[in-house]
């Protein structure tokens, strides 16, 4: 038992030495010492000499926050010689001298407390060893379009197969149909097709096109994947798998008379403009959010006001004298190079008209008919050619991607990551990434950087070639308890879970590679089956118990 | 951050900066000048008593200057690495040879006036640029009198004013009050006849989207201050926000949604208009003079408090950084890319990621620093990729 000083973190509000002859009190401790602090050098070599000089076989250590601190002590246990697993760390500074800093007699009683609770746990502890699975360094990156293809690029290039699975007859995706690519107005053409044929090129990337994926399973390094493909069905072993599955536009049928001629979307734009635009056009309006940010699809669509204005910048390319106007709700032109294509429009005379959704445009025969918000008057625009901004929305078949490899979807359908703001291009689930627009809709600068993101994130179970994990997980303990319900498979967060036919009958398996060790499944077994290594009912108990005493 | 600091991969070097580069890509040589801290980082324990003892107080740059810290201090508690250092400009010892009263209460004897910088010498492959950005300083923008009104706060400052571990503990002060108990040089606890801010105007776009200073979108503000507002309605179910804002740009992952909430949940306005003028009202309010362009009148009100999203705006030192490094910068002097290489600086072997690149958000950031960690490996692992293949 080693009780930290902390300086004078701890020591300054609690009465330590008190604490270290109260921890001599309790059962199983036979050695007690006071650090100033337990992390320093001297500290760690004070844990170690303990160890190895008294033959401790359980050390506990209380002191700052396991947050910080619990790696160091392990290690230095097993740098003694003791399983690092058998080592328990009681938070008094964190969460009892910090909180309590003007009451010392208390805070000193509640401190006991913690320590008695953590000397009674650490006795249960049991030795724990790291599980390591190996790795199959081959990657499945599921969509051709310019974010998958990108991935698949940058996997090659660092010297892993890639299996490459498109569901069209050919790569390329969404840029097959786009003109130009802003702000840069890149050729999409060229550009994607330089791109193809670096894939087809590459020795370490097979290509399916018109393939999709029938069947998978596994878990991380180890997943058995069944495609579909012309020449058959093919079974391949994979290692990590990247959701690059993209998005499609949404089509406005019965809104603004959109009728595929004179009211388009952009993406039929993205076509007139490729062909030429017919000279006779002199007027041309857009309206944007349709079919977006309303009750039926809340969400803003991110990409459709940049394509709005590159396309208004192309049309005034190719017919100068061309009047358009852009109806919108808010400009959705956020950094840099938007902002400054944005300038750049209004330079080149588009004209942009504020509209409020309560009082939406109306498309008739020649013309559009708008109350401008801001001059508060209406607008009679003349319209040889309307055009739509409608929003990606989610692919049909994305409900059957999330449940082929159980990774979640949002409301709005796109698939939803690990954490939005800081695990951006993993799931949840260990081994499977994303990126591009079917996490999201993305821009090109953005599909390419989600793309190189995300095979990064890959690669770093490839590169290590096997995956170590923590041995804190959920153990089927007692195997004849189990029903086989299925009630934890299905709470599963991580889908660690699944239930398999076995000699005496159906039981629970934790493919252990998967399991984060986060409790729900043992404390929803209503038979007390599973059970949390390091956590277990006993050593809850025990601690609980300590506590009441 | 914890993870960076005690990764077996990852050496750390804080408080250093690069002087020198030679080289090409896969084999660049970096002269790193690694400043004294004056403490060793290896003994300290970040305990803090020497801060504690330092005489010298200065300005708390982590709490926007709300409070003070001292000479010897860390930029807050829980900075990586976990070592304290030495304002060289403050400390007695360093300026005037006076005191060395940290070394004395030093258990750790981690204080090493003897410390010199250390120039390091590194052989890398590959360089990535995560140099971050700066915010504007509104005090340009002499319409919005900040520093002249005590209670218009930066988003900064206000964002600190609503931590709990920031100089009022999270709760809504205004800093007119904080200033008048500075001045009777009250104990910081007490706070009889303080207001809690609960009537708040968010300005948006300042110094971006604006042609005297920076003509780009700063990106994150909106829904920043659509953040601040709902958090500090969290605080105190009494307040109302009210946003002024050219475009209302929540154009990320839920953002949407998330406006919509905070209209709906959180008491905030969203008004379009820019605001051309603060003034200050009686009890040291701030009056907001602008043009509501939905309804086309000027108009005026009072609020607690304003808050300023001051934009995000190249970091100082870029273009010094820039030149060393042989990188070109965009006509704003954020690190100039490519769309369809957007990691690639000029100079191959040489990425960027963050705000260094452009205004982005955390998602966005986070984003570009996997692929610019990806193009790097690229390189510093294409010769193991080689070797593999020779002996295959």
């Amino acid at each position: 038992m080693f009780v930290c000083h902390c300086g004078s973190n701890i020591a300054g509000y609690l009465d330590v030495a008190a604490l270290g002859e109260y921890a001599q009190t309790l059962p199983h401790v036979t050695f007690v010492q006071r650090n100033l602090y337990s992390c320093s050098e001297s500290g760690i070599n004070e844990i170690k000499k303990g160890i190895q000089e008294h033959g401790l076989n359980r050390v506990v250590v209380a002191s700052c926050t396991p947050r910080t601190h619990e790696p160091l002590f392990r290690t230095s246990c097993a740098e003694a010689g003791l399983n690092p697993y058998l080592f328990e760390m009681v938070n008094i500074r964190d969460q009892c001298s910090w909180v309590h800093m003007g009451e010392q007699e208390d805070a000193t009683t509640k401190a006991k407390d913690l320590i008695r609770m953590g000397v009674a746990k650490a006795a249960l502890l049991e030795p724990q060893e790291p599980i390591i699975s190996q790795v199959e360094t081959r990657a499945l990156v599921m969509g051709g379009g310019i974010t998958g293809i990108t991935s698949a690029l940058a996997l090659a290039h660092r010297g892993y197969e890639v299996v490459l699975v498109e569901k069209e007859e050919s790569l390329g995706g969404m840029l097959n149909r786009l003109y130009r690519l802003g702000p840069t107005m890149t050729d999409a053409s060229a550009f994607i097709h330089e791109k193809i044929r670096a894939v087809t090129e590459h020795p370490r990337i097979t290509t399916f096109t018109r393939a999709k994926v029938k069947h998978a399973e596994g878990f991380i390094g180890k997943y058995k994947v069944d495609l579909e493909t012309e020449s058959g069905l093919k079974k391949i072993d994979i290692g990590v798998i990247l959701v690059a599955t993209g998005g499609r536009n949404y089509t406005p049928e019965g809104l603004f008379g959109y009728d595929g001629v004179r009211v388009i979307t952009q993406l039929d734009m993205e076509r007139l403009l490729k062909e030429g635009l017919d000279p006779s056009i002199r007027s041309v309006v857009i309206i944007q959010c349709v079919g977006s940010r309303n009750e039926e699809r809340p969400y803003c669509s991110r990409v459709c006001c940049q394509t709005a204005v590159k396309n208004a910048i192309l049309v005034k390319d190719q017919t100068p004298d061309a009047n358009v106007f852009v109806l919108f709700r808010d400009m959705q032109m956020y950094g840099v190079e938007n902002e400054e294509m944005f300038r750049a429009s209004k330079a080149k005379g588009i004209r942009y008209v504020h509209y409020d959704p309560a009082r939406p445009p109306e498309v008739e025969a020649d013309r559009v008919k708008v109350y401008h918000d801001l001059l508060g008057h209406h607008m009679d625009l003349p319209a040889d050619l309307v055009v739509l901004s409608t929003p990606l929305i989610a692919h049909e078949d994305a409900q059957v991607t999330a449940q082929l490899m159980k990774i979640p979807i949002d409301e709005s359908g796109f698939f939803l990551e690990g954490h939005v703001k800081l695990k951006p291009l993993d799931f949840a689930t260990n081994g499977v990434f994303l990126c591009g627009s079917a996490r999201f809709p993305a821009n090109i600068r953005e599909a390419v950087a989600q793309g190189l993101g995300a095979a990064s994130r890959a690669s770093i179970p490839l590169s290590k070639g096997s995956v170590v994990v923590e041995p804190i997980i959920s153990v089927l303990t007692n195997e004849d308890a189990c029903r086989g319900c299925g009630l934890c498979v299905a709470l599963c967060p991580y889908g660690a879970l699944e239930v398999r036919e076995t000699e005496k009958g159906r039981k629970v398996h934790v493919i252990d590679v998967a399991c984060k060790g986060c409790g729900v499944c043992a404390s929803t077994c209503y038979q007390h089956a599973l059970s949390i290594n390091s956590f277990t009912d006993q050593q809850i108990e025990a601690q609980i118990e300590a506590f009441l005493e | 951050m914890l993870d960076v600091g005690r990764h077996p991969n990852i050496e750390l070097m804080t408080y250093s900066q690069i002087e020198e580069l030679n080289g090409q890509v896969g084999d660049f040589k970096v002269k790193v000048r690694s400043k004294a801290r004056y403490v060793n980082e290896d003994l300290c324990t970040a305990c803090g008593t020497c801060s504690n003892y330092c005489p010298v107080p200065i300005e708390d740059a982590y709490d926007e200057g709300l409070r003070t810290t001292k000479a010897m201090h860390i930029y807050y508690q829980q900075a990586i690495p976990a070592t304290y250092y030495v304002d060289e400009k403050a400390c007695l010892f360093l300026t005037r040879r006076e005191c060395k009263q940290c070394e004395r209460v030093c258990q750790a004897k981690a204080i090493d006036f003897n410390q010199k910088d250390r120039i390091v010498e590194l052989d890398v492959g590959a360089i990535i640029l995560a140099v971050g950005y700066d915010v504007f300083d509104p005090a340009q923008i002499t319409e919005y009198r900040y520093q002249e009104i005590p209670n218009v706060v930066t988003a900064m400052e206000f964002e600190r004013l609503l931590s709990a571990s920031g100089p009022t503990g999270g709760k809504l002060y205004r800093p007119s009050d904080l200033a008048a108990q500075a001045k009777t040089k009250a104990r910081e606890e007490e706070t009889q006849g303080f207001t809690v801010a609960k009537r708040l105007a968010f300005v948006q776009c300042v110094g971006s989207r604006d042609f005297r200073f920076y003509p780009f979108c700063s990106g994150y503000c909106c829904m920043h201050s659509i953040k601040e507002a709902i958090v500090a309605h969290e605080h105190e179910p009494e307040t109302t926000s009210t946003i002024f804002g050219m475009d209302i740009r929540a154009v990320g992952k839920g953002f949407e949604e998330y406006k919509i909430r905070g209209g709906n949940r959180s008491n905030i306005t969203y008004v379009r208009g820019r605001i051309a003028e603060i003034t200050e009202g009686p009890n040291n309010n701030p009056v907001v003079t602008y043009e509501d362009t939905k309804e086309r009148m000027i108009k005026k009100e009072d609020f607690d408090l304003v808050i300023l999203a001051s934009a995000c705006v190249p970091t100082k030192g870029i273009v010094e950084l820039a030149e060393i490094l042989g990188i070109q910068l965009d006509p704003y002097n954020f690190v100039k890319t490519d769309p369809l290489s957007p990691v690639d600086t000029t100079r191959p072997g040489v990425f960027v990621c963050g705000c260094a690149e452009s205004p982005m958000d955390i998602p966005e950031s986070v984003v570009q620093a996997s692929s610019a960690a990806e193009r790097a490996a690229e390189i510093t692992l294409q010769p193991l990729l080689e070797k593999g293949k020779a002996v295959a």
